[in-house]
């Protein structure tokens, strides 16, 4: 299996504070990998470290062999990685559409053809699809500012699908989000790793949900990496137990 | 939107065009010249519109602009220009400055940006006054001749008007199709969220300047226009006040609205004349009218529309839920 991601000996520091100390991975084509462990333990900054929204203190982050390290978000997206948010991350003021046409339009064409092109990028159709594949029909026309909290988580992931993404790291997507419509984002985010052969990086605190859906599961804990396997594995590892478990 | 609003505000729009075009056609040389300053001003907000309304960087600096665009023409004129080339170099000069001044947008925001850009805003203005070998210093440029167009005179009021009311349509359709591109889309994800845009491959960086440069670019297009209407400039008219009023024009009108730069320049340039015949008073009405509207409606006058239309359409839809669910209880 080829690496999508090798994360190597990746370091941050924020003045006397290091946030992550040293983490290595790599992550395979088409697998969903988890990434757990306890509140403050880096997974987030981690994150950040790879979508080039923080710079990391050293290390390096390769794309499909590539190095990435340091590369701007936006051109990172446009390489085909993408990002979902721990906290609410969509547009207002702008319909649930029109936000889903706003994440595909920029993975197209030039700056030139978007001025003179067409008003929604020629992207309507398949913004209405990811609509469907969400269930989101009855909220196409809505303003996302007025959707529910986990609507609104719904609409978020469906944005960092629009653009057809390779590798997409999704910070905790099932926080607040109701059980069934749980299991609904569950099949749907299968559904896109199965078809469009996408590669998942998900971090996540409800348990049920990694273990259920994850090939392989990372946990960290103090900045480092504390153990990486298959779910029962993990599970199974004492000192993941000690450290964020429990008994 | 129904087929029936949309002629209804079809129908609308070319009745304001009709009125603009025939009804001034009676007016004195002085009517004239508040029109006309009407459709220069608005210009100057929609470009402020744009950076501010549309992309939320707030800027202080558009009167700058104004001025740039007008010492630039009023310079090129004065030598045999024509018009339409100067025009270019007015519109060139201020989106070149207005793509600098966007840098430091990158770095800081909101009230700093502020700052920074009311920095700039002095700057311009003390550029006007001291350097005399090329602006003439405190005395100005008189003598700034007005257009053929097509071999039009322009030198009468009323000729002038249509020009500056044909730019206005010009700029305006321009705006349009600009807002409603994928760029107005991405426009509107800076003020949005810009974090959540870069993270979806939207430029912030470039459409950040893009948006300083086309607002600022407006503003060289108004002043460029305004040196031929006045006839004469000097570095008062281009002061912080002109800044700060254009700011109130798009904020009064409603930011991020189309049409709020129209409304708010008639408010702005229009109301004062209304308000003339209260004499010694005018001025304060002006201030106590603008502080009342925008305690009942932070978005501007549009602001208000906006959101009676959204009473309207969820009144609509919670009826016809209504209807759909007593249907379905009849057929049960």
């Amino acid at each position: 299996m080829s690496a999508v991601l090798e994360v190597t000996n990746i370091k941050k520091s924020f003045g006397g504070i290091t946030a992550v100390s040293g983490v290595s991975f790599d992550v395979h084509e088409g697998e969903i990998l988890g990434l757990i462990g306890p509140n403050g333990c880096g997974k987030s900054t981690l994150f950040n470290c790879i979508l080039g929204q923080l710079t990391p203190t050293t290390g390096e982050v390769r794309l499909d062999g590539r190095t990435v390290t340091g590369m701007r978000p936006s051109e990172l997206n446009r390489l085909g990685v993408s990002r979902t948010f721990q906290l609410l991350q969509v547009f207002p003021k702008l319909s649930v559409r029109e936000n889903l046409i706003l994440a595909g339009q920029e993975h197209q064409g030039s700056m030139t053809s978007r001025l003179f092109g067409r008003s929604d990028a020629g992207l309507t159709g398949a913004a209405n699809q990811m609509i469907g594949f969400f269930k989101l029909e009855h909220l196409a026309g809505e303003q996302a500012g007025g959707l529910s909290y986990g609507q609104q988580k719904l609409l978020d992931a469906a944005m960092a699908f629009m653009g057809g993404p390779r590798l997409v790291l999704l910070d905790e997507p099932a926080g607040g989000v109701n059980p069934s419509m749980l299991a609904d984002l569950k099949d749907r985010l299968v559904a896109i790793n199965r078809e469009k052969n996408a590669t998942f990086v998900v971090i996540e605190h409800n348990m049920e949900f990694v273990m259920s859906l994850c090939s392989r599961v990372m946990v960290m804990a103090e900045g480092r990496v504390l153990a990486m396997g298959r779910p029962d594995e993990v599970r199974a590892n004492p000192a993941v137990i000690d450290a964020y478990l429990g008994h | 939107m129904s087929a029936n609003g949309r002629y209804l505000r079809i129908a609308a729009g070319l009745v304001v065009i009709a009125a603009l075009i025939a009804i001034p056609a009676n007016f004195n040389r002085y009517g004239l010249f508040i029109l006309s300053q009407w459709a220069v001003m608005t210009i100057a907000a929609m470009g402020l519109n744009l950076t501010l309304g549309y992309a939320g960087q707030v800027s202080l600096a558009q009167g700058a602009f104004v001025g740039v665009g007008a010492y630039a023409s009023a310079i090129l004129t004065t030598h045999g220009w024509p018009l339409p080339a100067a025009l270019g170099v007015s519109i060139l000069t201020s989106f070149i400055i207005g793509w600098l001044l966007g840098y430091p947008a990158l770095r800081v925001q909101h009230h700093y940006l502020a700052f920074v850009t009311l920095a700039f805003s002095t700057l311009a203005f003390l550029v006007f006054r001291n350097e005399s070998w090329l602006t003439g210093g405190i005395y100005g440029i008189s003598n700034i001749p007005r257009p053929h167009i097509f071999g039009f005179a322009t030198n009468k009021p009323l000729p002038f008007y249509y020009l500056c009311l044909g730019s206005l349509a010009i700029v305006s359709l321009a705006v349009w199709w600009l807002i409603r591109s994928p760029w107005g889309r991405a426009f509107m994800s800076l003020r949005e969220n810009p974090l959540r845009a870069q993270s979806l491959g939207v430029d912030t960086r470039r459409y950040t300047l893009m948006a300083f440069a086309i607002g600022s670019a407006l503003g060289g297009v108004a002043g460029g226009l305004y040196a031929p209407l006045t006839q004469y400039i000097d570095p008062v008219p281009f002061n912080l006040s002109l800044s700060l009023d254009l700011l109130m024009m798009v904020i009064v009108g409603g930011s991020g609205f189309f049409f709020g730069p129209f409304l708010g320049a008639m408010i702005a340039v229009l109301l004062p004349e209304w308000l003339r015949f209260t004499q010694g008073y005018y001025l304060m009405l002006y201030a106590i009218a603008v502080i009342v509207l925008l305690i009942w409606s932070p978005t501007g006058i549009l602001g208000i529309l906006d959101r009676f239309l959204a009473n309207r359409r969820t009144k609509t839809a919670s009826a016809l839920r209504a209807v759909a669910k007593s249907r379905l209880e009849t057929v049960q």
